[in-house]
């Protein structure tokens, strides 16, 4: 899923100075999972910034929706009447969602309220990591399930370095060792004779450094 | 209205397992504390959420009190762990408000405290006077807490 954390309430105010109606746009999927846009979240994002409005006297109007999904015209469609009586959309979502919602209303004013930070998963209850990197071209499978390109620091996808500590990094003392976890992994499932062979170097045209990427799937198109 | 005069709100969350019997007991074992609370009896403190806060503070609470258990003494183990960490979080977000930390704060009382209870809304309630008005009230909230 993605994962998002929210701006601080300074930054917010600061964002939507000169707006006086609010819409506070909540996205019911992944960042309610996360529990930074969700309908909860947009309630207590809201009632922060009405009480910071009283207290620092600007007037503001802040009203609250939540819809299923914000990167989804079907979805995006029901907040048209809401979004059309607001001066600015605060939206909650991630940043696809932001953009959705901004591209579809091309008029009006739509900004963040949260900082997207990554792709992963809830590793126990409040903590949550990061697991892929979307790089375009998975290889996962040559490493046990394990992704060197996102959970290494050093993106080595011909480790260990030699830094780690008592199966810890050594840039991220408090996480473990991405090589170590491959190498247990990889001794668990009978596979370390892949360990043997070099991994050459990985074509990133699939990552960011192609440009703005896109999947266009002909037998789904109208 | 000046700060004399001023009477604060307090909310308090009372845990209905012990802080809320604690003030059953301080009324009746006629122990005097300040009339400024509204007491709202909750199952457990750990069912209070961030927005329980909050929405206190616009319809009009000047502080918020989330009276649980004893630590290591929840009804439901650790409700009130949990809301110590919910309060701690709030109070973060007050300060990002705009709103003095100390207008939300988390106590525990046994059920057999009434004196502790008494103290603490007595403390909360100075406290409170000393900030003076939250102004975090939404005059047009029809929902009030009426004094």
């Amino acid at each position: 899923m993605i994962v998002a954390e929210r701006k601080t309430i300074p930054e917010l105010l600061n964002i939507l100075h000169g707006y006086k109606k609010i819409l506070v746009l909540g996205c019911g999927t992944c960042v309610t999972v996360c529990l930074a846009g969700g309908e909860r979240e947009v309630s207590i994002i809201s009632s922060a910034l009405r009480i910071a409005s009283r207290t620092k006297g600007l007037c503001l109007k802040v009203d609250e929706l939540t819809i299923e999904r914000q990167c989804d015209n079907i979805f995006i469609e029901q907040a048209a009447e809401t979004i059309e009586k607001s001066d600015v959309v605060l939206s909650l979502g991630c940043g696809a969602g932001v953009q959705a919602i901004a591209e579809r209303y091309v008029n009006k004013p739509v900004y963040a309220g949260l900082n997207t930070k990554f792709l992963g998963v809830l590793e126990e209850r409040g903590v949550w990591t990061e697991k892929c990197a979307a790089c375009g071209a998975c290889v996962l499978h040559e490493f046990g399930g394990i992704c060197p390109v996102t959970r290494c620091a050093k993106h080595m996808l011909n480790g260990p370095c030699g830094g780690s500590r008592e199966e810890r990094c050594e840039v991220r003392p408090d996480r473990p060792c991405a090589w170590q976890l491959i190498y247990k992994r990889l001794k668990d499932i009978g596979q370390l004779d892949r360990l043997s062979s070099v991994e050459l170097p990985k074509d990133w045209s699939t990552s960011l450094n192609g440009g703005v990427r896109s999947i266009i799937r002909e037998d789904h198109r109208i | 209205m000046s700060l004399k005069s001023f009477e604060p709100v307090i909310i308090a969350f009372c845990c209905h397992y012990c802080a809320y019997s604690a003030a059953d007991l301080a009324g009746s074992a006629r122990l005097q504390y300040p009339a400024n609370i509204r007491i709202i009896r909750t199952p457990c403190t750990g069912r209070l959420e961030v927005d329980f806060f909050l929405k206190a503070f616009e319809r009009g609470a000047d502080g918020v009190i989330a009276a649980g258990c004893e630590e290591g003494s929840c009804h439901f183990k650790e409700g009130n762990l949990i809301a110590k960490r919910r309060v701690n979080s709030t109070r973060n977000l007050l300060a990002e408000i705009g709103l003095d930390k100390e207008r939300l704060r988390m106590v525990n009382i046994g059920a057999a405290d009434a004196r502790k209870f008494a103290n603490t809304i007595k403390e909360m309630v100075e406290t409170v006077r000393k900030l003076g008005p939250a102004q975090a009230k939404n005059d047009k909230n029809p929902q009030e807490i009426s004094s």
